[in-house]
């Protein structure tokens, strides 16, 4: 087991450098340098240049990679140039919100989508499930930010019950009931699309799983209907599950740009889309690194507990 | 049914703790003494010399103040930190009185001292404070060669060359780098950027990333407190969640209403809808190197082919009015009142198009950006754009392209490229944009335009500094390149906005800043 961790820790180090050669080339090679974009019509040669230097955007790219890794390896993020503060203390105010938020839609997408998706599977063509998979096939087709539009319009706007942004009451205690009265709307809005997947994996899942002999074997037992499903047939169906949940873990982090965005929440997601219009590489080089990090992170916690339910992995 | 009941518990459960989350009233109400403004990006900095966007300005614009102010609802400049001013008849110094007695936010003295580090910090190779910076917008001070402290309160400052914008420039964004505070300069560095520290009648007090600046009420102002004790700038960079948040009263003012959303406002009595004309012009660059445009008739044509009216009624819903010419009438004492806008007349376009040598029409490239600063509806604006010039036989085909790589294939010139690009600007003279746009071989001259007697009058309006005797020089310089047309003149963008019907005290400017010291809540 500690040998597979740390086999799988080892893989991590050239998945993250790759990640940040390729932001840092992606972004570099957009036309459109930090210049232009500060400097809009007014971006004159001279001012470019001039610019691009204060910068330090005149060195060439290798270099200036080099330089930027070099500075990450000891901690140092290099300073945003249109925040004008390290670009390590703005992850820090912004990752907090983010991962409130993800770890949000992604605890209520999992129990709901889970839930629901066992209710579907137990009823197979029951009216519950015909419900449940009509509301599915909805969440499914919804884009995530529309959602959270209309979820604003009706909830926000015209029943005015909830907050329609931010993260706090500018004006209030700031406390915790505050905080879950701004958060309810868009981790409802992120985990809409997550939950809505994982009813389907867990529906078929478990169909597979109460077709096998075992559990008709548990039922001629005479175990109560109750002790089967979640004992029995569950835990086989969760195997399969568990991989999805990292993947649905990505999702919310990625979900949570536009989410960020549309509620106006404090978060990285909604600092990467400013930085990227305004060509801030630094910022987006750490903003990406960071979400990096914390995927692979939670494949490998996905891949470890798979492989702690079931032993064949570990032995693959 | 054992399964049943448990998920109906677990349903009322979770029914009661949304209930309870939700059972405050949420419909949120805003200090009186306080105002939210709904602002549409997040600060960068609390520097002026730094700062690059209007929206950081019309926060700064609170904080500091220039050695000018601009006189209420115009361009034109009035005593702000300094109370007096001469121009050497050379315009090549000018020289200012300071006002006295004033305190920076810190309580050290404002005067000539602080003049004078400012605009060396931001001019001066050697100014040991250089690296504080970048400093990208310093340029539009013109070429200032040094900075001449003559007493306690009187300074100088010396041009390498006449610079008659000097005045609206000193009084406009940028000029508020004059008022910085240099003891907080001294004392932060690099983080001034995150403190700051003027004279004006805010000062800053909290900056939240992405959720709150806050600036509150300075008390010693030498021109008195304001009546707010204080402001608070939420960042709603999304239009739509910037329009919940004034409907659901989470702010009491927001500046840019969505064109779409205006009449959501006007037409409700809880709020009261502002709008005023800028210094602003969205137009059509013409590459005017190569065929078609190379020649005058072809660009006249195009002026001739657009419904400008159709544009600006129905796409931007009355967002902005249709523009004649190069200078916008935002610049009142420059701006040609007797020039018209081209009338919409697509067959003086077709004979135009004939008599130019393309009777089957021409085929162009169109340049269309997603958006941008200025850029209004950038998308639906070409469309309509092209639909038009189709009509008349200028068969347009649109590349589009994001913001940055916009500017990145244009600014460096159009050759090759596009015969048309979408582009606008924003400015605070009459000067800058032709000069920096339209005199022949400059920086940003991007379609090629060349007109020997319109760089005469460009270098004769920098020249001359009084007012009076500018403004026919740049009368002139409208009738003649409206006539020529190395642009096609589309619209003149109204800066709008909303505020909650208590608010009071509270008006558009025509330099797009938004200064709140006479505002109150009734």
């Amino acid at each position: 087991m500690l040998n597979y961790t740390f086999h799988r820790l080892l893989l991590m180090a050239p998945v993250l450098f790759g990640v940040t050669v390729v932001v840092f080339l992606v972004i570099s090679l957009i036309p459109g340098d930090p210049a232009h974009a500060i400097l809009g019509t007014f971006a004159t040669p001279e001012n470019v240049k001039e610019l691009n230097a204060a910068l330090g955007l005149d060195k060439p790219l290798p270099e200036q990679y080099v330089i930027w890794i070099g500075h990450v390896l000891t901690g140092d993020f290099g300073r945003s140039y249109v925040l004008h503060r390290p670009v390590i203390v703005e992850i820090g105010d912004r990752l907090f919100p983010t991962l409130l938020l993800a770890g949000t839609a992604l605890v209520l997408s999992s129990v709901f989508g889970i839930l629901f998706g066992i209710i579907a599977a137990v009823r197979q063509n029951g009216w519950q499930d015909k419900l449940i998979t009509v509301t599915v096939l909805i969440g499914i087709s919804t884009p995530s930010f529309w959602l959270g539009i209309l979820l604003i319009f009706w909830f926000g706007v015209r029943l005015a019950w909830l907050p329609v942004g931010g993260m706090v009451d500018l004006f209030g205690d700031g406390g915790f009931a505050d905080l879950v009265r701004h958060l309810i709307l868009p981790s409802f809005a992120l985990a809409a699309v997550a939950g809505a997947v994982l009813v389907r994996l867990t529906r078929g899942s478990m169909l597979e799983v109460l077709r096998q002999d075992y559990i008709r074997t548990a039922r001629a037992k005479g175990l109560s209907e109750r002790s089967v499903i979640y004992k029995h047939a569950f835990r086989n169906a969760f195997i399969n599950v568990i991989p999805v949940l990292g993947i649905e873990a990505g999702f919310v982090l990625g979900g949570a740009v536009y989410i960020e965005t549309v509620f106006q929440w404090p978060g990285i997601g909604r600092m990467l889309v400013q930085a990227i219009s305004t060509r801030d590489i630094l910022l987006v080089q750490g903003g990406v690194l960071i979400i990096a990090v914390a995927y692979v992170f939670i494949n490998l916690v996905t891949d470890l507990a798979q492989s702690v339910l079931d032993p064949r992995i570990r032995r693959k | 049914m054992q399964n049943k009941s448990w998920l109906m518990r677990f349903a009322a459960g979770l029914g009661l703790a949304v209930a309870m989350a939700m059972s405050p009233a949420a419909r949120a109400e805003t200090p009186k003494d306080v105002l939210v403004i709904g602002h549409v990006a997040e600060l960068q900095t609390l520097d002026p010399a730094q700062a690059v966007t209007i929206s950081d300005f019309r926060i700064l614009c609170n904080m500091y103040e220039g050695l000018l102010h601009y006189k209420d609802q115009t361009l034109n400049v009035e005593p702000g930190l300094a109370t007096s001013w001469t121009i050497s008849d050379d315009g090549k110094t000018y020289t200012f009185k300071l006002r006295q007695g004033v305190k920076f936010h810190d309580g050290s003295e404002f005067d000539a001292d602080a003049v004078k580090f400012n605009l060396d910090r931001v001019t001066d190779k050697n100014s040991p404070y250089k690296d504080t910076g970048p400093f990208p917008f310093v340029f539009e001070l013109g070429p200032i060669a040094n900075t001449e402290v003559i007493d306690k309160y009187t300074v100088a400052i010396h041009l390498s060359a006449p610079y008659s914008p000097m005045l609206t420039m000193l009084a406009g964004s940028i000029g508020g780098l004059v008022g910085i505070s240099p003891a907080a300069v001294k004392q932060y560095g690099k983080e001034f950027s995150r403190h700051g520290g003027g004279t004006g009648p805010f000062k800053f007090k909290l900056w939240e990333s992405n959720q709150r600046v806050v600036l509150e009420a300075n008390p010693d102002y030498w021109g008195g407190a304001p009546k707010l004790k204080g402001l608070v700038f939420r960042p709603i960079i999304d239009e739509n969640a910037r329009v919940s948040e004034m409907l659901s009263g989470g702010t009491d003012i927001t500046i840019e209403v969505p064109p779409d959303n205006v009449a959501t406002f006007t037409s409700n009595a809880g709020f009261k809808f502002y709008e005023q004309s800028g210094p602003h012009l969205w137009y059509l660059l013409l590459n005017t190197k190569e065929k078609p445009f190379n020649d005058k008739l072809v660009r006249q044509a195009a002026n001739y082919a657009i419904n400008k009216d159709a544009l600006v009624s129905q796409i931007l819903k009355g967002t902005a009015n249709v523009a004649a010419g190069p200078t916008p009438p935002a610049f009142a004492w420059a701006h040609d009142n007797d020039l018209k806008p081209y009338p919409y007349d697509p067959n003086m376009a077709k004979d135009l198009l004939k008599k130019a040598g393309y009777p089957d029409g021409v085929d162009v490239t169109f340049y269309v950006t997603e958006s941008g600063s200025g850029m209004l509806s950038p998308v639906i604006m070409g469309t309509a754009i092209q639909a038009d010039l189709a009509a008349v036989g200028i068969r347009a085909k649109i590349e589009t392209y994001e913001w940055n790589t916009f500017l990145g294939k244009i600014i460096p010139g159009m050759e090759g490229k596009a015969n048309i690009a979408e582009l606008s600007f924003m400015t605070q003279d009459p000067d800058m944009h032709p000069f920096l746009a339209l005199k022949t071989g400059a920086p940003v001259n991007s379609g090629y335009y060349s007109n020997p007697e319109v760089d005469a009058l460009i270098e004769q309006g920098r020249a001359v500094a009084d007012p009076a005797a500018r403004a026919p020089i740049y009368k002139k310089l409208q009738q003649i390149l409206a006539d020529d047309a190395p642009w096609v003149y589309i619209a003149n963008w109204k800066q709008n906005s909303v505020a909650a019907a208590s608010v009071k005290g509270y008006s558009l400017q025509p330099s797009f800043l938004t200064p709140f010291y006479t505002t109150y809540k009734e």
